[in-house]
């Protein structure tokens, strides 16, 4: 709340607005939560300056997250692939996020954050790591290797409609359609 | 643009562009050159064209999109730069002509199509894009923010092409959505504990928040009750009496009753009384709160005019309990209508399927690194023991006679044992409340533990089965042999049963008490005059008793088990003290106690119309009970329910509470006389019968004065009046006949 902090023009408000699902206020709030993480000299610019991955990560909505790392590189729009945010791409991920977005939306982006290798299509090896990003880090937090055949196994064949062991992204927005816990978990609010 | 799209020639070059993909080129049908989309590159060597039929898109770009998806196995996203394709399209003559056809913003349009198409990288159906005019609108479109503006821009640039109405059904279908919004961020200021519950999401996952959801629900459901009740029935009975706004009251002593049911002498406190009497009366309603408009004895009032209108408070008291009962209903049904859905159309496995658990598994509202760590604990064990689950019915489909004969006999036992402890439960609370209404006026002021101790025996008795009777079912169902997921719901299904059973059977003992009649004068009367001169007030005090015992017992619980025991746990270190731990926050439990509250609140508000504002201001507090002591008393249990169903478990609990109460409340209004000493049902049988009353008196005033104005204008001149009239009687006597008899 210093004088130095500066504000968000109005038509980019309006603007933002219009283009993502958030409210004049959760738009106003992202914008201060953003403005933290940028260092002191950068705070001016606000809109076209780049948050580095690690200072993204700080934020608590992320930091429990064993997604964090997907989301980043989901939503971030950097050239260099360092998976940098601005703060557009920080709008982005909020709305995605927000509890309006329609769930069109949302299962689209959970596609491109549980595709591990970004192949368009989750398979094997991405619903593995999965599991394991669910179940948490450390080796005793694990499935045993025949559980996890056990339970890849059901969740393909609950899900991969075509049968080429690998499920699309009709047949994921398809699965998630019947998923009534999808909506209220798919959730980040500042 | 169709018709350059009917002249497409598309040729799949077999020489790689690359080591990893194929050259597609389009052949100019003027110069019949081929160019290779992506570089531009002049291609001398082409291979057979494709046959597709490409007049089902809409512009080039849905084709290069199109032809994008086609080969989405061969193209890896990456290779596939924004620029090249744009470039080179721009440059065929047809597309140039079909540029300067349309005057302005064409140019931008075809930078907009070329970037936001390729960039995305994933394979979009392309009838979806850029359709005019029902284009979704740019923010359900799966872009960046910089490509929804530039989709949006060329959206706005199509807009000036199409017809004025369809233009002004644009503008008016956004600024209508600009309304809505508007509103709805007005409307989530004033949501109660949106900050509260937020955190306790960020820290216990949507488990536990859809436990304080509800309860926040139930808050607002019973103040509105209290609205209800008050404007309609308490509101003006205390203006009346009071005489405001030129008001009156009537009281109407009942005809044709002995004079000994209208006896009813409240015992007001009189003279010099000690200090502890006020509070034994605030504690169970009786004495100078029996005589307030808390409950029913007050309203003793037959009509009350306002100036000139007549108001009938019985009828108003009637249908604002049917009206109150309706609400609840159709708002938990409304807020119940998706989980119905979900469970009726998937049926119960789809709920804990594994897509489910695996794709929804994680909250992403978790913002506490401990809570994440908990969750990760509970989603491996609930993995576990699913796939163990699946692995068990294996085993059980391998059972033999001898085995399945000896498991089905001990569940029959079981089963016997629980009903044993279920009529146990019952046995003692009618005792208790026979027990307790006979020695309430016998012991006397004096002795003022033991006449609060007898008073409050019912409740102490139901809270005592309502605590111990969950302990021996679930002690039970380990030896039943069931699946882990059966075990839960069906000890959740006997718990439920428990709870609002033993409201019943404490209703169904004060009837057959107040109903208890030997001699002819109570016979006269219908219902024990001598000891319930004016029941109603004597059913809503137990209520009252109920909700304030209730009350105390999960006030008691926090302050003197919880907060104790988590001192104990963090300052001494023995072995058994830290085994023990601190309690856990189990969701189920916790529901069914807020449940058994409401049910009887909404059948204590007919006895005592301010009750609801009672049950408001307690779940109000229980509210920030619950939270301190879950944040720093609980630990949240292992295996905590799913939010979604949890959400549809509380609603059908609530459902089924809803619906249990509506029995009692049946029977005391339309079965049991009401009493002829208070309340506004005195000079009717039943509560109900001012219902019918009113209809028929109604339509015979309106018939007489119908009568009377015929006879004014000379009906009887009228041919065939004597004859007509005789008939018209004859056919009303056999109606009311036949009437009489079914």
């Amino acid at each position: 709340m210093g004088g130095s902090a500066s504000m968000l023009p109005r038509e980019a408000l309006s603007e933002y607005q219009e283009l993502t699902f958030l409210s004049k206020q959760e738009i106003l709030l992202a914008y201060k939560r953003f403005s933290a993480l940028l260092p002191k000299e950068e705070r001016v610019n606000v809109c076209s300056a780049r948050v580095p991955k690690s200072q993204i990560l700080t934020l608590p909505e992320l930091r429990a997250n064993p997604f964090q790392h997907r989301i980043c590189h989901v939503f971030s729009t950097s050239e260099d692939g360092d998976d940098s945010m601005s703060f557009e791409d920080f709008l982005d991920m909020l709305s995605v996020f927000s509890d309006s977005a329609t769930s069109d939306i949302k299962s689209h982006y959970a596609f491109r954050i549980f595709d591990f290798d970004d192949d368009g299509t989750l398979d094997r090896k991405d619903l593995e790591k999965l599991v394991n990003c669910l179940t948490g880090q450390g080796e005793e937090s694990r499935l045993s290797n025949m559980e996890m055949e056990q339970l890849i196994q059901n969740i393909l064949e609950e899900s991969d409609i075509d049968k080429d062991g690998t499920i699309n992204l009709s047949e994921f927005q398809h699965v998630i359609s019947r998923s009534p816990d999808f909506a209220s978990s798919f959730k980040i609010i500042l | 643009m169709r018709n350059i799209l009917k002249n497409l020639v598309i040729n799949i070059s077999t020489i790689h562009h690359t080591q990893l993909t194929p050259r597609v080129t389009l052949r100019c049908l003027h110069c019949g050159l081929c160019r290779c989309i992506r570089c531009s590159e002049q291609a001398t060597e082409v291979g057979p064209a494709i046959q597709q039929d490409w007049n089902k898109y809409q512009s080039l770009q849905e084709v290069v999109t199109g032809l994008a998806w086609t080969f989405n196995k061969l193209w890896l996203p990456e290779d596939f730069p924004a620029a090249a394709p744009a470039g080179f399209l721009q440059q065929l003559p047809s597309y140039q002509s079909a540029l300067r056809r349309r005057a302005g913003g064409s140019q931008r349009r075809a930078g907009a199509q070329g970037s936001a198409g390729l960039s995305g990288g994933e394979p979009r159906g392309p009838e979806q894009q850029g359709r005019e005019p029902e284009a979704r609108p740019a923010r359900e479109q799966p872009l960046s923010i910089a490509e929804k503006r530039r989709l949006r821009d060329c959206q706005q640039a199509d807009i000036k092409h199409l017809s004025g109405w369809q233009q002004w059904k644009r503008t008016s279908s956004k600024s209508l959505r600009k309304v809505l919004n508007e509103a709805k961020e007005l409307s989530s200021h004033l949501e109660l504990w949106r900050h509260d519950i937020h955190s306790i999401e960020g820290k216990f996952g949507t488990g536990i928040q859809s436990y304080f959801s509800f309860l926040r629900f139930l808050v607002l459901l019973n103040f509105i009750i209290f609205i209800l009740m008050f404007s309609f029935v308490t509101l003006p009975s205390i203006i009346s009496k009071y005489g405001i706004f030129n008001s009156t009251i009537a009281k109407i002593p009942p005809k044709n009753t002995e004079p000994h049911c209208t006896v009813y002498k409240p015992s007001s406190n009189e003279g010099l009384v000690y200090f502890y009497t006020y509070l034994k009366d605030l504690l169970s309603g009786t004495g100078f709160l029996e005589v307030t408009s808390l409950f029913y004895g007050y309203y003793t009032i037959d009509a009350a005019w306002f100036s000139v209108l007549n108001y009938n408070l019985p009828l108003a008291y009637l249908l604002t309990t049917f009206a109150y009962l309706a609400l609840s209903l159709i708002w938990i049904i409304k807020r119940s209508v998706d989980g119905f859905k979900q469970n009726l159309v998937h049926g119960e496995d789809q709920f804990q399927s594994y897509c489910n658990k695996i794709f929804a598994g994680w909250d992403f509202c978790i913002t506490d690194p401990n809570a994440a760590q908990l969750k990760h604990h509970s989603l491996l064990c609930e993995l576990q023991a699913d796939l163990e689950e699946e692995r068990l019915k294996q085993k059980i489909a391998d059972r033999t006679m001898k085995e399945k004969l000896r498991i089905y006999s001990l569940r029959i036992c079981i089963n016997i044992i629980v009903i044993a402890v279920l009529s146990g439960c019952f046995y003692s609370i009618f005792r208790a409340t026979v027990f307790s209404r006979e020695n309430s006026s016998d012991v006397s002021n004096t002795d003022f533990q033991a006449n609060l101790l007898v008073q409050y025996l019912p409740s102490i008795v139901i809270t005592l089965a309502n605590f111990i009777a969950p302990q021996i079912f679930s002690f039970l169902i380990t030896f039943e042999d069931y699946s882990p997921a059966f075990e839960i719901r069906l000890t959740l299904m006997r718990c439920v049963f428990v709870r609002l059973a033993n409201i019943g059977v404490l209703l169904f003992s004060l009837w057959s008490h107040i109903s208890d009649c030997a001699t002819d004068e109570c016979k006269a009367c219908g219902y024990n005059y001598e000891l319930y001169p004016c029941w109603e007030s004597e059913v809503g005090q137990e209520m009252y008793k109920l909700t304030i015992f209730d009350f105390i017992i999960i006030l008691s619980v926090t302050l003197f088990l919880d907060f104790p025991r988590k001192l104990l746990v963090t300052h001494c270190p023995c072995k058994p003290v830290q085994w023990c731990g601190l309690r856990v926050f189990g969701i189920s439990d916790n529901v069914l106690e807020i449940i058994y509250g409401q049910t009887i609140c909404w059948i204590g508000t007919f006895f005592s119309p301010l009750l609801p504002a009672i049950a408001t201001i307690k779940y109000f507090i229980i509210f920030y009970i619950k939270k301190i002591s879950l944040m720093h008393t609980c630990k949240p249990a292992a295996r905590p329910l799913r939010a979604s169903s949890s959400n549809f478990f509380f609603l059908v609990v609530l459902l089924i509470g809803l619906v249990l109460a509506f029995i009692p409340l049946g029977i005391s209004i339309a079965y049991i006389s009401s009493s002829k000493a208070c309340g506004p049902f005195r000079s009717f049988n039943t509560s109900w019968a001012v219902v019918p009353d009113t209809i028929i008196k109604q339509f015979r005033d309106d018939e007489l004065e119908h009568h009377d104005i015929g006879l004014e204008h000379d009906a009887k001149g009228a041919p065939a009046y004597s004859v007509l009239k005789t008939a018209i009687q004859l056919g009303c006597k056999a109606a009311i006949f036949l009437s009489e008899r079914i």
